[in-house]
């Protein structure tokens, strides 16, 4: 287990490390100069030339980037143009937010986990058991009624449910508000309020996903024989059903689920910006338009670390789900 | 419906008993069986229908334009209301001369624009598709057969591809590429967004069809047929493009009619950012996006083409899941 964990974990870093690699090449080496996006049309040429020094962009690329590593790790002085002293982990200084990327970062963070922890418990939900009634009813209409969700749903744009929702319950019925982020330990009934449309509009289109899985998943597992034989010697339906079954059914769900709450995590780009609500997505957004570089790098690093730790996190609890998985 | 007429007919040894009546008991190679299979299939038949339908829509849609008499960027001002911009009449103008009403604003009729939409759908989706089958079918193949060190490497840049966060790079590779060829007050020309598009697609949609191709060529590798080939001296080409290859018509076929839709999604997600396509050029994406801001004053602008994209999606993956069921050698229907 632990000779698995570390390996695991090295393969992780690596990938990690070649992300961090290509995308700093991408935004900071591409002859697009950052320096004259931060800059209001009629700056002078000195004081231009000033904050590229200040930045480092007239240093190689290697120290460039062996700089912003070592922000991340152990912090770094970015000089007072950038707000002076940079603590650990250090992402650089938005010239156009005119704060520290990682202030920012702490800002926007709450907002996504907000919308997608809740969305993903309502999507899991809903998918495994509508995919495991439909899988114990087969033929029957709840099936059918279940199939033909999970073809519109997974067909259906996250914008284009998005825009309908909002159209029927905040400008036509007007019984919610316009979504907007309230902290949770504020008041936890307007923090529901304000993103109940996003996760239905994300638990709509993953569960549909899910539930085609889940039954295609569970109709195969039903006539497996280990099944049979739970039958055969006297265990209860809801049992064999409930707990055998079951086990075996959902273990391929979990990678996927890991996958897709860790891509979620990295930012729910189009929900954030159908329904207007200012998270990690709508921020890496927001960086783009404004060539805001030192905000764009973060945006991607962040989403990388999330889908590599599920990634990992996925492979620890398929050890945990299924015991045929032999850790070494 | 009889088959046998389509081939030679049938070979049966003078021994095996006489057939009964009625019962066709030729021998159908699995192509005539998928094709028997989905003339069978009435999903599979309908949303063929509508497939077709789209195809015939983008490649004609100079004709449809010349038909309607109204084109994509052709403006209606006098037909907005004067103080806001919005289209006069009921459900956003909807009238005989604009079937499905004017868009808020600029006051393009919005059937025509939906008729070449799809048209820029179609033509980025199903180039990115073949790009990127080309590509994961070589690697998939080369890695699957050869093993070793090929396989390491080749496996590694998957993994590698999969932790990059897809839309958070598209969004930001595509405007360092429009600076990297144009200057920031140059008008970057529609073209070279597609370009750039279906490239970004490809870089980062070969992992699946390679893993396919790869899992597949692994279990093929040991095959008897292999080992004939093999020792009656094949040459590398030959052996990947002539023996196996042919075995895999199956998922890849599949897997390539699941990705079209795939594009076109994701074609109209980066657009909707306002990333991809770009107004004026007529795109399901870019429409959504302008239609967020008129959600309240006009809810009749998002539906037409968020249905349209809905209906195009559903009609590939059906006509997927379809072919998916008639190429299966298990599948019993």
């Amino acid at each position: 287990m632990g000779r698995f964990l570390i390996k695991r974990l090295l393969s992780a870093a690596l990938t990690l490390f070649a992300v961090s690699v290509v995308s700093f090449l991408m935004f900071f080496a591409l002859p697009r100069d950052p320096v004259t996006g931060m800059c209001p049309k009629n700056c002078n040429p000195e004081r231009l030339e000033r904050v590229r020094q200040e930045l480092g962009l007239r240093d190689p690329k290697i120290e460039q980037y062996a700089a912003y590593m070592k922000g991340i790790f152990v912090g770094r002085d970015l000089g007072s143009a950038q707000g002076g002293r940079c603590d650990a982990p250090c992402l650089g200084y938005s010239y156009v937010n005119s704060e520290a990327v990682t202030d920012t970062l702490a800002r926007v963070l709450p907002v996504t986990l907000s919308i997608v922890i809740p969305a993903a418990i309502l999507w899991l939900a809903l998918g495994v058991g509508l995919g495991m009634v439909s899988a114990l009813r087969r033929g029957t209409w709840v099936d059918r009624l279940a199939i033909g969700f999970s073809l519109t749903g997974a067909s259906m744009q996250l914008y284009f449910t998005g825009a309908v929702l909002l159209i029927v319950f905040v400008y036509q019925l007007k019984i919610l508000p316009t979504p907007h982020y309230t902290p949770i330990f504020d008041n936890p009934v307007d923090w529901a309020r304000g993103l109940v449309l996003a996760w239905v509009a994300l638990a709509f289109l993953f569960s549909a996903i899910y539930a085609r899985l889940a039954r295609a998943q569970m109709l195969e597992t039903l006539s497996e024989d280990f099944v049979r034989t739970a039958r055969a010697k006297g265990l209860a339906k809801r049992k064999v059903y409930g707990r055998h079954a079951l086990r075996a059914a959902i273990t391929p769900l979990v990678t996927i689920a890991g996958l897709d709450v860790g891509a979620a995590l990295g930012g729910t780009v189009i929900t954030e910006t159908t329904f207007g609500i200012q998270g990690l997505g709508r921020t890496a957004v927001y960086a783009v338009r404004g060539g805001d570089l030192p905000m764009i790098m973060a945006t991607v690093l962040i989403a990388a670390v999330f889908v590599v730790l599920a990634n990992v996190v996925v492979d620890l609890l398929y050890a945990a789900i299924d015991p045929r998985v032999r850790l070494g | 419906m009889s088959l046998s007429s389509e081939i030679a007919g049938p070979e049966l040894t003078p021994d095996a008993p006489p057939p009964p009546k009625g019962v066709d008991v030729t021998g159908r190679s699995p192509g005539q069986l998928a094709r028997a299979r989905l003339r069978r299939d009435r999903v599979a038949l309908i949303s063929g229908g509508a497939l077709l339908f789209f195809l015939l829509i983008a490649i004609l849609a100079p004709l449809i334009e010349w038909a309607y008499g109204v084109g994509p960027y052709e403006q209606f001002q006098g037909k907005l209301r004067l103080s806001d911009g919005m289209p006069l009449g009921y459900a956003g103008g909807i009238s005989g001369d604009h079937w499905f009403g004017l868009e808020p604003g600029s006051g393009r009729d919005i059937f025509i624009r939906l008729i070449y939409g799809i048209r820029t759908s179609l033509f980025i989706a199903i180039a990115a598709a073949l790009l990127t089958s080309f590509m994961g079918i070589t690697l998939g193949i080369l890695a699957g057969y050869l093993g070793g060190w090929v396989d390491a490497v080749i496996g590694w840049i998957t993994d590698f591809a999969l932790a990059l966060p897809f839309l958070i790079f598209a969004l930001a590779v595509m405007p360092t590429f429009e600076l990297r060829f144009y200057g920031p007050r140059d008008a970057v020309p529609t073209w070279f967004r597609v370009v750039v598009l279906i490239a970004i697609f490809a870089a980062f949609g070969w992992t699946g069809m390679t893993r396919l191709v790869r899992g597949q060529v692994i279990s093929l590798r040991e095959r008897e047929f292999v080992d004939a080939a093999r020792a009656s001296g094949a040459g590398l080409g030959h052996m990947l493009f002539r023996q196996l290859l042919p075995n895999l018509w199956a998922p890849i076929l599949v897997s390539f009619s699941l990705a079209v839709p795939a594009y076109v999604t994701g074609e109209a997600a980066l657009s909707f950012l306002n990333i991809g396509i770009r107004d004026p050029t007529p795109d399901f994406g870019a429409m959504i996006f302008r239609s967020i801001d008129y959600l309240q004053g006009d809810p009749a602008y998002v539906f037409f083409p968020g249905i349209t994209i809905f209906v195009l999606v559903l009609a590939f993956n059906l006509f997927g899941d379809a072919l998916r069921d008639a190429l299966d050698p298990k599948s019993s229907r």
